[in-house]
């Protein structure tokens, strides 16, 4: 059954209205920005107990609880609620849809005021400081100073580690999870390949097919290629095996192994719900990502005292381990307090939104320092 | 020095205890579930930060509240500044690192002091083990049989003080422990672990 307290609604702020854009990394202007959120407990009275979580690639500001009418809840909804490690009793939880996304936030599928047709591509390259940088808007507008922490898995990651670098006065820690301090070859090898298929589709235009249907057999093929990237040799063993659907071969190129299937229906339902666009811009933010040089990252001349919990995957190739141990090795550089912890999971990269137990036996008592030490100060 | 009542402590840990300052900063190389580091903690309000290679130790450190970093103390030294922690904690895993030698110098560029803590394999009984019995000692210090232990290296008090002397490292204070007491005479012979406070290379 599902309480009152469970039903959220996702709520949207608006802002940097013309004249007063906001300024991207690429020097160009957006504006007016929507950002679709939602949030989860309470803001107590000190305004000291909230978290920002940050989604990945393909999330959305819907974190926990059921939406009315919704029989899934959203997409951490292990991780965030009364008792769970992001302890709705306890802390204020804070949920955004990135800019540039098609989940509310403001996108290449959104209304261009200027023209007073969808963007499509006149909507701007934008890069993940871009993202954290909207994200500081609604912050500001919530009336909150300090984040007790900011937490993100694989892209969120990545906009945790990007808090770190544009506002480290702003957070008192960080979790980032299955992340990586810059794009690897691969990486943006494997996004080039997702985007390609996007933009190989006839029915992309350009990016001028709104009011049309979408590139949709390209973007089910950039979401095929993505979903074998976040599973793992062993959990696709575990998964499928070389199941059939029918028992038999069928001599015939229709998907007969169970993998195909999944892969199929992954893809489809994919396109149900995602602009391709917005994945257009959203891996390419990814690819621009670089924190790699600690004085980007740690700069030297500012005060950071914010303590960090890193979480790999021991399975996960997409963002292998060692990434994770570049953070690590950054941050000691700083004198940083980090704790790190390679979680022995066969799932893959898919991991960090698996793996409930080990994570919450980390990051409940890693936040309850925290808040401790934080309420001693 | 403050001086810890606590009759379950483990004699090796109750030492180090007394050597660390309070409020200085300590690196636990191998913290294991993080026992000592806690203590210091709780006690001695130190700032505190473990290396420790199995996960399931790993959990139960951040249980603790403490820092700790998933994994071997080879790599786990690397790329900290010069003098990063007063005290670097090596107790009871030396002989069980293979690169001593580059651990060992790490440490001490990372650590002011570093605290050694390794069982002595010249102990009385394991000569007469090996002397009488012809077969590889097991000692209360040395409990494992050949098949089945994790060390990869045996050292004496004398080799580790002959070591250290060859490269020219400090040894600022040592302490050996007998099954029950601390032992004054022939350590070398008569003493089942022994700590070192080493200092500077010279």
């Amino acid at each position: 059954m599902k309480s009152a307290a469970e039903t959220v609604e996702t709520k949207y702020f608006n802002f940097a209205g013309p004249p007063d854009e906001m300024v991207l990394e690429s020097g160009k202007k957006l504006g007016p920005i929507t950002i679709a959120y939602e949030t989860y407990g309470r803001l107590n009275e000190n305004r000291d107990n909230a978290v920002m979580v940050l989604h990945a690639l393909s999330g959305d500001a819907h974190a926990a609880g059921f939406h009315k009418e919704d029989k899934k809840p959203g997409w951490w909804n292990d991780m965030i609620g009364p008792g769970k490690a992001f302890d709705t009793q306890k802390y204020f939880i804070i949920c955004s849809n990135v800019i540039g996304g098609c989940k509310g936030s403001t996108g290449p599928s959104s209304l261009n005021e200027k023209t007073g047709k969808p963007y499509g591509l006149d909507f701007p390259l934008i890069t993940i400081s871009d993202m954290v940088n909207a994200q500081k808007y609604l912050l500001d507008y919530l009336g909150i100073d300090r984040l007790l922490c900011v937490v993100g898995g694989s892209m969120g990651g990545m906009q945790v580690l990007q808090w770190v670098a544009s506002y480290p006065e702003r957070i008192l820690s960080a979790i980032p999870m299955a992340t990586a301090l810059k794009h690897s070859p691969q990486q943006i090898a494997l996004n080039e390949v997702g985007r390609q298929a996007v933009m190989s589709d006839p029915d992309w235009r350009g990016g001028d097919y709104y009011g049309r249907t979408q590139p949709e057999r390209g973007l089910a093929l950039a979401r095929m290629i993505g979903h074998i990237t976040y599973m793992s040799d062993e959990s696709m063993e575990n998964k499928f095996s070389r199941k059939l659907k029918n028992g038999g071969y069928n001599f015939s190129f229709k998907p007969e192994f169970e993998v195909e299937g999944y892969l199929h229906y992954r893809g489809d339902s994919f396109v149900k719900r995602f602009d391709a666009n917005s994945y257009l811009y959203i891996t390419k933010a990814l690819d621009y990502f670089d924190l790699s040089s600690v004085d980007n990252f740690l700069p030297a001349d500012r005060k950071i005292d914010i303590r960090f919990l890193v979480i790999a995957f021991k399975s996960d190739w997409l963002y292998p381990s060692y990434q994770s141990r570049e953070i690590v090795r950054k941050l000691k550089t700083r004198r940083l307090d980090v704790t790190y912890c390679e979680i022995n999971s066969n799932y893959g990269h898919d991991a960090f939104l698996l793996e409930f137990p080990e994570e919450t036996r980390l990051i409940s008592h890693f936040l309850t320092r925290v808040y401790d030490h934080a309420k001693n100060k | 020095m403050q001086k810890i009542n606590d009759k379950n402590l483990k004699p090796d840990h109750r030492i180090i205890f007394d050597i660390v300052e309070t409020g200085s900063s300590v690196l636990d190389l191998g913290c294991g579930s993080g026992e000592l580091l806690n203590l210091l903690v709780k006690e001695k309000k130190i700032k505190a930060q473990g290396i420790e290679l199995r996960e399931k130790a790993i959990y139960e450190c951040v249980e603790k509240g403490l820092s700790v970093f998933h994994g071997d103390i080879e790599g786990g030294l690397g790329e900290y500044p010069d003098d990063s922690f007063d005290y670097v904690i090596l107790n009871q895993c030396m002989q069980e690192t293979r690169k001593i030698d580059f651990v060992l110098m790490e440490s001490l560029r990372v650590g002011r002091k570093v605290i050694v803590g390794f069982p002595n394999f010249a102990y009385i009984r394991s000569r007469f083990n090996l002397f009488f019995g012809g077969k590889a000692p097991v000692t209360p210090s040395l409990p494992f049989s050949w098949y089945e232990s994790p060390n990869v290296h045996f050292l004496s008090i004398k080799d580790f003080r002959d070591y250290c002397k060859e490269k020219g490292i400090n040894i600022i204070k040592t302490y050996y422990l007998g099954s029950k007491n601390t032992i004054k005479a022939f350590p070398n012979l008569f003493a089942l672990n022994a700590i070192f406070v080493l200092g500077s290379v010279i």
